[in-house]
């Protein structure tokens, strides 16, 4: 059978499409932008009439997606690991409602920070919501897994998350395909209260899903996605994770691997197999992708067990993405490193690209700015975040989704006044819009710069849900209309947009300053576009 | 049969092309593939590299383990020499010599030809002047797929056509000029080795 060569990601989307999802919803983020953007493209899943496209956020996702399941469908939300937090509220209350239609939540963690600013790991928060977590290993695997994450969804009708890291949604691999399976008719749950989270009801619902916690557990030590691997050398167990486990076999030619391995890809941990290698084997090394979430369980409060290596002994570094050498070295063997990096090397950090429109923008605001103290100018996740870098060293915050508008404001009511926020498009649509109203709401001495490229251009480019409507809502949350400018962010302006900057700047009240013109990236890509068609 | 190959270059470069064609050839010649991209932030005009295992048996690690890179195509003479450390010490280095200048302390061009010429393999060429001189200064990175056509255990056919098949939507113009890239680039290869 011909293999699809294709991404982790674009194997959940097309497992997801295969598995009779009747939507998938998500909010762009590295790593696991490309699910979404497969459905998007996918002719299959147009001529399956799939619902596609961008939320505004990834609360609005997953909410749309447990509104699909309530209708009796399957849905798929998909973040990652940061756009998680930002959709914790549905996402553990959906473990107490419990599903109807299948409802599997991808979250794409990034370990090493390649592209985000903390590398947490998803799995704590399936434990916390008490659902099945599923760890593929492979891109088959995650393929597979979706088809699986949704039977037994629907099996215990509850959401499942499947957690992948950066290395598998942006590694390529064969995968072969299973047949489709047929989307689900409209259903509404058997029981009109499942979802009205009244206290009364909501206490009901915890309780079964905490005696569910044993058929979780239960289905754990059945399921093919928990293996236990028996060797002779019983002088150490190994429990690899997920993709760890490639990287532990990588170290062995012929794969065969001298100590017994727990290959584990399915939460809660099966208790059994444990058990048994732990009372089999003389030490227990835990290798896992993140955080130490199995060691903790393993060590328990006092260390006073057997030992257990891993991250929190040092045997593994506490931070940081897996790698074969890291394994290796935690097994004792030879490190393989070749030569060092010559020292004439220089770094090469990411830029903003040559005629970006925000170089514009931040070289006018620097240039408004010089006259104040530093450090007054709050930013967000985009792009514009490179501004922080040199030659602009123009902004000083970068925290989380939209933060910059709401830190602004709470830096000018402790009395830091002009404080500027520095935002784009995409991010202000995300979390943007209720912190302008705050900021609205108590008449806070900010000046909000929406650097408006009318895309998601980190990402690659997503359409971005607020588009063509920003200076509608910036008015509809009250800014004053006189204090609404668009400026066109171009170098033969400059002395123009840093006149409306300082004017703005100086008003002492909400304004916002629209500096909008295409990304780059984005306008090439639709002239290639054009020019193809033309000579065809 | 197995390939681990370290590809090079800044974020914009297109070393995802050389891994496309690599990956087509691959497969058609039944092989099992992995390959490991870099997108998101580091992709705005930093170092970028993708890690491409080509093996007649299943692979495991997405991730080449250092110092077991069997090879390393690099599309820029700096980039190359960011990833000796995955270089097995018998493996081959082969890149471009033309940089891609957008930082401030880019090193001397100099000084980085005498290190990458300092190793036992490697093959360096100005791919952009090949690739101009053909009239197709966009075909560079072929050019350089092809001075590492030698060492990759693919038939020299079966990378023609991969090209063939990428490119089949551009026209025969940009698949005949691809082609002549690809022979270009094996050719100083084989004269340089």
């Amino acid at each position: 059978m011909q293999k699809l060569l294709l991404l982790g990601d674009e194997a959940i989307a097309q497992g997801a499409i295969d598995a009779g999802i009747s939507g998938i919803y998500a909010y762009p983020g590295t790593p696991s932008t490309e699910i979404m953007e497969y459905v998007i493209n996918s002719k299959e899943a147009a001529q399956k009439d799939i619902r596609s496209g961008w939320s505004s956020n990834e609360k609005t996702a997953m909410e749309a997606a447990l509104g699909m399941s309530y209708a009796g469908k399957r849905a798929i939300a998909c973040m990652k690991h940061v756009g998680l937090n930002v959709a914790m509220d549905p996402f553990i209350s959906s473990a107490i409602s419990g599903t109807n239609g299948g409802l599997v939540i991808v979250s794409a963690d990034d370990p090493s920070m390649h592209s985000s600013q903390n590398e947490q790991d998803s799995r704590f928060l399936g434990k916390f919501a008490m659902i099945p977590v599923l760890e593929p290993s492979n891109q088959q695997e995650a393929y597979d897994m979706v088809h699986y994450g949704f039977d037994i969804s629907e099996k215990f009708n509850i959401p499942v998350l499947l957690r992948i890291t950066t290395r598998l949604a942006h590694s390529r691999s064969g995968i072969i395909k299973k047949n489709s399976i047929k989307q689900n008719q409209i259903n509404l749950p058997d029981d009109p209260h499942q979802f009205i989270l009244l206290p009364v009801n909501a206490r009901r619902h915890y309780k079964a899903l905490l005696s569910n916690q044993a058929l979780f557990e239960d289905e754990s030590e059945n399921t093919i996605y928990n293996e236990y691997i028996d060797a002779s050398d019983k002088s150490l167990g190994i429990i690899a994770c997920g993709i760890s486990y490639n990287y532990l076999i990588e170290n062995y030619t012929e794969r065969k691997i001298p100590f017994p391995v727990l290959k584990i890809r399915q939460y809660p941990l099966p208790k059994k197999f444990i058990e048994k290698l732990y009372n089999e084997c003389n030490e227990i090394l835990v290798l896992e992708e993140g955080y130490p979430l199995v060691e903790e369980m393993l060590k328990g409060f006092l260390g006073k067990e057997k030992q257990i290596k891993g991250r929190l002994d040092g045997t593994i570094s506490r931070d940081g993405e897996l790698n074969p050498n890291r394994i290796a070295v935690a097994l004792g063997m030879e490190d393989t490193k070749g030569k060092d990096i010559p020292s004439l090397i220089s770094g090469r950090p990411p830029s903003l690209c040559q005629g970006c429109p925000h170089i514009f923008s931040f070289n006018a605001l620097n240039k408004v700015m010089e006259k104040y103290s530093k450090g007054r100018v709050f930013s967000d996740i985009g792009c514009y975040t490179l501004g922080a870098l040199k030659p602009f060293e123009a902004i000083n915050t970068c925290i989380d989704m939209g933060a910059s508008i709401t830190m602004a404001k709470g830096a000018a009511d402790a009395g830091l006044i002009p404080s500027v926020a520095v935002i784009g498009d995409s991010t202000f649509s995300h979390s943007g819009m209720t912190g302008l109203l705050d900021a609205v709401n108590d008449k806070s001495s900010i000046t909000v710069l929406i650097l408006d490229n009318a895309t998601t251009a980190m990402t690659g480019g997503q359409n971005s849900s607020a588009n063509g409507k920003i200076e509608d809502i910036c008015e509809a949350l009250g800014v004053e209309y006189e204090h609404i400018k668009v400026i066109d962010p171009l170098q033969k302006f400059h002395e123009i947009n840093v006149e409306i900057m300082k004017n703005e700047i100086e008003y002492n009240g909400v304004s916002v300053i629209i500096p909008r013109r295409e990304c780059i990236q984005t306008l090439a890509k639709k002239m290639k576009a054009k020019k193809a068609k033309r000579t065809t | 049969m197995k390939k681990d190959i370290v590809l090079a270059g800044v974020g914009g470069q297109g070393i995802l092309s050389i891994a496309a064609i690599i990956g087509i050839a691959a497969i058609d010649a039944g092989l099992f593939l992995k390959q490991a991209e870099v997108h998101g932030m580091s992709q705005r005009g930093g170092d970028v590299q993708s890690n491409l295992r080509l093996s007649d048996k299943e692979i495991a690690s997405d991730l080449i383990p250092f110092g077991k890179a069997d090879m390393i195509i690099s599309v820029e003479p700096m980039e190359s020499l960011r990833y000796l450390p995955m270089l097995s010490p018998d493996g081959w280095l082969i890149t471009n010599t033309k940089p891609y200048i957008n930082i401030p302390d880019y090193p001397e061009l100099d000084e980085l030809i005498k290190e990458i010429e300092s190793l036992p393999n490697n093959i360096a060429l100005n791919a952009d002047q090949i690739a101009k001189d053909l009239g197709s200064p966009r075909a560079a990175n072929v050019v350089i797929l092809g001075a590492a056509s030698p060492w990759l255990d693919l038939r020299y056919e079966e990378l023609e056509n991969a090209i063939k098949k990428i490119f089949s939507s551009k026209g025969n113009d940009i698949i005949k000029v691809n082609l002549q890239a690809l022979k270009a680039g094996k050719e100083f290869a084989e004269k340089n080795r």
